[in-house]
């Protein structure tokens, strides 16, 4: 096909949920998952006649240090607003956001897509409260009541609006990716977008390459993992192509993507335009920043993914891969720090905890820091692989229990007797009787057959439970089974 | 910012204007009401357009009088309400939910 | 003679000697309800059983400790129904909240009740506060005590006509343009307006935001003193209270006006004054001055625009805060209506009377799209000025003097097919508002059978110079002590 005439111009609209204890502006709980229906709120949350918001400063806090994780300017001036308009979960008819004057403004996020390095901007950040939640009885179109939750309702969101650098889906997930992996790094948020702590909303329009205007932006929302968000993107994409390839016009629209059809839906609703009619929150007084705070908040920043990625490829000199594997979550990375720590080898730390933890954890759905081994309880196991007071072999068994009992690997180790045989004596007694008990094998290696060694390895493997020292057993059979020539 | 037209129009509030002025506030006033209250508006917009006669472009704008700042408390959890103190007041309620008729 | 028409101080004094009980002071206070209040319209609703238990509770704490005991234990008070109290009614005088059963109390009450106070029960209003005559209630009228076919002045008219008809010894209202002064003038009673931020607003069901205010009434400076300085003082939950001390409200109050400089506001004597009422004022000057205070011409030039911007501001700030009115989570809401939209537009319809509608329209236009620039933004740079007016002001005086009212109590029905009209009677009040400063207004003598008050206004966190007028005022004049008979009779 010949190279499209359209540019894709994509912005991304991200709701994080701030990882705080209580809500932005009352004492409730913050944390609202699970809970009986309307068992989490107070006359404020609840926006009872009467009731008054206070602000969290640490949603404030961790806001900031959002902003300078992004790059971005912040003000010495910054105010809340009230947004106004009717919905069932927004108890006041109004939600606390701000408007003219946010928490910070004019930053980016550098990532990496497809090889490429990419820089999104960002417009601005700020700092909001959350809405309660609704849940409809059947489809959202058809359905006849529904229900309000108010649990949610003020828990502190942070906006992160993008500006429309964005150029191909693969770019928005990118971002995306990049930009929840800065967020939980710098603990703000826990980057679940199942749960929706954290929540993205795109704006995608086409141009004609070549032209600076933007075209109709079509917002695009339910996106609830990164794949639907580039999976939505593209479809909505070629969906506007075929459009103005035919010479239509897009009208401007919110639309939703659907996981189920696989395509985006028009949300138009018969309501008009949203009229917010934003002023100043006449019962919050503004906040003034001094220079001194936003220092102090900087030099508060935790090391970021970029920066401890390059710092696990200088500092234990991990391969790029393996280093991008162990910072992708900062769970993963302080899990492996600890490891090392405790005297293991980084690159054994790092192809054990890749591999075989990894592997075990994937296949229970839990992570590193949530299952059953701990870093020291990986870390003794794996001292003892280093020090070949175990093989490799035995340890990933006895690795794969404790995973599941929750037993130490290494005390097992000790109690079963399952140590490394690394006694002359004892691998010579082994590898005589492999050799008796395997005259083809020994044969077939003497003629030439290298894997037939193998097989001799592994008798005296089963023989040995696993325990024989295998360097030994190698070097012993090669001794006994001399071939010609060498 | 919204952007002002900078001068208020006395005696000429459109009705459609309040009507949809009364569509955004949910208020849900009838045709004869919206007359009546065109009618009343006009004169206190009249009124109040005396506000364009100050001189003040250079005035900075008192949205909280005591220049307070930077009033904020500390991120502890408190306990609310109970589920049933929540739901006291509610005239509809479905198992523990507020129900409200379907969002159109 | 009534037990309630004692001062506190003196109810006080009984009450530890063992004279009276609080109980007998209640159940004398709940008789005189049960016989005037019929006439008069004050209470919405009474708590007697509850008033009983406070009595008994404070009776026990006045025997187990008569001299550690506060002064307010066993003082019947009553609330304005825009104020929120835990298990009791609270409708701010609209059928939208009709049945709403607050769970958590206002900050004030809670601070009161602590005090041991009776509270007897709450107070009519113009619905959500907005009014100045008190015919805006959707529940009842509330009338002139001296003159029921009159109004009591608004939005805090039961409060103003409790205090004053002595059917309990203190009274709380709210004021946002005056409607604790207002009232408090039209009635004979002190009203006091504090600074902005000196009360806490929790639990104060919000009118307009930035200009609230709750305000005690009484019928004597000192009794209104005690309350203020009970109430007032910093609140973690109200971010916009302040925590300046609360103290010398009481302390300043016999200090006299000799050296004190009065300020008299050239446009406020230029508003249309009553001549009866302009008359009642210059004697009031003259006493001021006859007991040492000098008296001076000021000007606050930016008058003229006050009004403008206060019905610009309190529009728009109540507009948004009355959206919460929603019929979803309180209220009888439309449990009828089929679609989302139907069941806001039939709850707010039915449930808000003309005047809020009247101005919640005039606020969402005030802030909408077109229009913010030109109304809202302007109106709060006019404030700015109106502020500075008076911090100019009192750079040269210590206090301000004008008459509280243009007129007197003006008939039932006079207004309320004028809005504009309506609104004036606010306009020597409202300014007050839109600066945060402080205000009281205090009894300054009857005219053709009529309260008049004269308003104080002391610069921000300026109480205490305001009460020591008033209580100057009060000692030399003591309207309180000879008023003459209530309108309404005791059966």
């Amino acid at each position: 096909m010949a190279s499209s005439p359209w540019e894709v111009v994509i912005g991304l609209e991200v709701h994080a949920q701030l990882l705080t204890k209580s809500k932005m502006f009352c004492s409730c709980r913050a944390q609202y998952l699970g809970l009986p229906p309307n068992s989490n709120t107070c006359p404020v949350c609840l926006g009872l006649p009467g009731a008054l918001p206070v602000i969290n400063a640490e949603g404030v806090r961790l806001t900031l240090r959002t902003a300078l994780a992004l790059n971005c300017e912040i003000p010495e001036f910054t105010k809340f607003d009230r947004k106004n308009y009717f919905y069932p979960d927004l108890p006041k008819g109004y939600q606390i956001s701000q408007y003219d004057l946010p928490l910070s403004r004019n930053g980016w996020l550098e990532f990496e897509v497809e090889g490429r390095k990419v820089r999104g901007g960002i417009t601005r950040v700020h700092l909001e409260e959350d809405t309660g939640t609704l849940h409809h009885s059947g489809e959202i179109q058809s359905s006849t009541f529904s229900l309000v939750d108010l649990n949610r309702a003020g828990v502190p969101l942070m906006e992160i609006v993008g500006e429309p650098d964005l150029r191909t889906p693969a770019e928005a997930r990118g971002y995306l990716v990049a930009l929840r992996q800065l967020l939980t790094y710098i603990g703000v948020n826990d980057g679940n977008m199942e749960e929706g702590s954290l929540r993205c909303d795109a704006n995608i329009s086409l141009r004609p390459v070549g032209t600076e205007a933007l075209g109709v932006k079509v917002e695009v929302k339910n996106m609830n993992s990164f794949r639907s968000v580039q999976r939505a993107l593209e479809h909505e994409l070629g969906r506007q192509r075929e459009v103005l390839d035919e010479g239509g016009r897009l009208p401007q629209e919110t639309r939703g993507w659907s996981e189920l059809e696989q395509r985006t839906v028009s949300q138009r609703s018969k309501e008009e335009a949203q009229e917010y009619r934003y002023f100043p929150e006449p019962d919050l007084p503004p906040l003034l920043i001094s220079r001194a705070h936003v220092d102090e908040i900087r030099a508060d920043l935790p090391e970021l993914p970029t920066a401890r990625r390059a710092r696990f490829q200088s500092q234990y000199g991990l391969p790029e891969e393996q280093a991008l594997l162990l910072t992708g979550r900062p769970a993963d990375s302080s899990y492996f720090e600890e490891v090392v720590a405790r005297g293991v080898t980084p690159q054994l730390a790092a192809n054990w905890q890749l591999g075989d933890l990894q592997g075990l954890c994937n296949g229970a759905n839990l992570e590193v820091e949530t299952c059953k081994i701990s870093p020291v309880a990986f870390s003794d196991l794996l001292r003892m692989v280093q020090s070949q007071e175990a093989t490799a072999k035995v340890a990933k068994e006895v690795l794969g229990r404790a995973f599941a009992s929750g037993e130490e690997p290494a005390q097992l180790i000790h109690q079963e007797g399952l140590g490394q045989v690394s006694d002359a004596k004892e691998i010579t007694v082994m590898v005589e009787r492999a050799l008796e008990q395997n005259r083809q094998a020994a044969a077939d290696y003497k003629a030439g057959q290298d894997r037939a060694l193998d097989r001799l390895v592994g008798a005296v493997m089963a023989m040995s439970k696993g325990r024989a020292n295998a360097a030994m057993v190698n070097q012993l059979l090669r001794e006994r089974l001399p071939r010609a020539g060498g | 910012m919204q952007d002002g037209d900078g001068v208020p129009r006395a005696g000429s509030i459109a009705l459609a204007e309040l009507a949809h002025v009364s569509s955004l506030a949910r208020l849900g006033l009838t045709a004869p009401e919206l007359a009546k209250l065109a009618a009343q508006l006009e004169l206190i917009v009249a009124a109040v357009g005396k506000l364009s006669g100050a001189d003040i472009s250079s005035v900075e704008a008192t949205a909280q009088v005591g220049g307070l700042r930077n009033v904020t408390r500390a991120d502890e959890v408190e306990d609310g309400l109970t589920a049933e103190q929540a739901l006291s007041n509610a005239p509809v309620q479905a198992a523990g939910f507020l129900r409200v008729p379907a969002i159109q | 003679m009534s037990l309630l028409e004692e001062p506190i101080r003196e109810l006080g004094r009984r009450l530890r000697d063992g004279e009276i009980s609080a109980l007998e002071l209640t159940e004398e206070a709940l008789t005189r309800i049960e016989q005037l209040d019929g006439k008069l319209g004050a209470f919405l609703r009474t708590t007697p059983e509850s008033a009983r238990a406070a009595a008994m509770a404070a009776d026990q704490r006045l025997r187990q400790d008569p001299a550690g005991s506060p002064i307010l234990c066993g003082i019947p008070v009553a609330y304005k129904d825009v104020l929120c109290t835990a298990g009791v009614e609270t409708t701010a005088g609209s059928q939208i909240l009709r049945g709403f059963v607050p769970p958590y109390s206002a900050t004030v009450v809670d601070r009161l009740s602590a005090l041991g106070v009776v509270p007897l029960g709450k107070l009519n209003c113009d619905e959500f506060a907005m009014g100045s005559s008190n015919e805006n209630s959707a529940y009842q009228a509330t009338v002139n005590p001296w003159d029921q076919e009159r109004v009591a002045g608004g939005s805090s008219g039961g409060s103003a006509v409790a205090a004053a008809a002595r059917l309990a010894c203190v009274t709380l209202g709210s004021d946002t343009g005056g409607s604790v002064r207002l009232p408090a003038s039209f009635s004979g009673v002190v009203g006091v307006k504090p600074t902005y931020g000196r009360v806490s607003r929790y639990g104060l069901i919000a009118f307009a935001s930035s200009l609230d205010q709750v305000g005690p009434l009484a019928k004597t400076v000192e009794d209104a003193a005690l309350v203020m300085t009970a109430i007032a003082g910093h609140d973690a939950r109200d971010s916009t209270s302040v925590a300046a001390p609360v103290d010398g409200f009481l302390g300043d109050l016999r200090s006299g006006v000799r050296g004190l400089r009065l300020g008299i506001p050239r446009e406020y004597l230029e508003v249309g004054l009553d001549a009866q009422v302009r008359a009642v004022f210059e004697e009031s000057v003259r006493t001021l001055e006859a007991l040492g205070a000098t008296t001076q011409e000021i000007t606050l030039p930016t008058t003229e625009y006050a009004l403008s911007a206060y019905y610009v501001i309190a529009p728009a700030e109540v507009s948004s805060n009355l959206a919460r009115m929603d019929g979803v989570r309180f209220g009888p809401g439309a449990p009828d209506a089929t679609t989302l939209r139907q069941a806001y537009e039939e709850a707010r319809h039915r449930g808000f009377g003309e005047e809020v509608r009247r101005r919640v329209t005039l606020g969402t236009y005030a802030l909408s799209s077109g229009y913010y620039d030109a109304y809202y933004l302007q109106a709060q740079k006019v404030r700015t000025l109106v502020a500075q007016d008076f911090d100019r002001a009192f750079a040269e005086v210590d206090a301000i003097i004008s008459p509280t009212a243009p007129t007197t109590a003006f008939r039932l029905g006079e207004r309320t097919d004028d809005p504009l009209a309506m609104y004036a009677t606010d306009i020597l009040t409202l300014p007050a508002n839109l600066a945060g400063i402080s205000g009281i207004s205090v009894p300054a003598g009857f005219a053709a059978g009529l309260p008049v008050g004269l308003q104080v206004l002391g610069p921000y966190l300026g109480e205490a110079t305001c009460f020591r007028v008033a209580q100057s005022f009060e000692d030399a004049v003591g309207v309180w002590r000879h008023m003459p008979p209530l309108a309404v009779a005791a059966s």
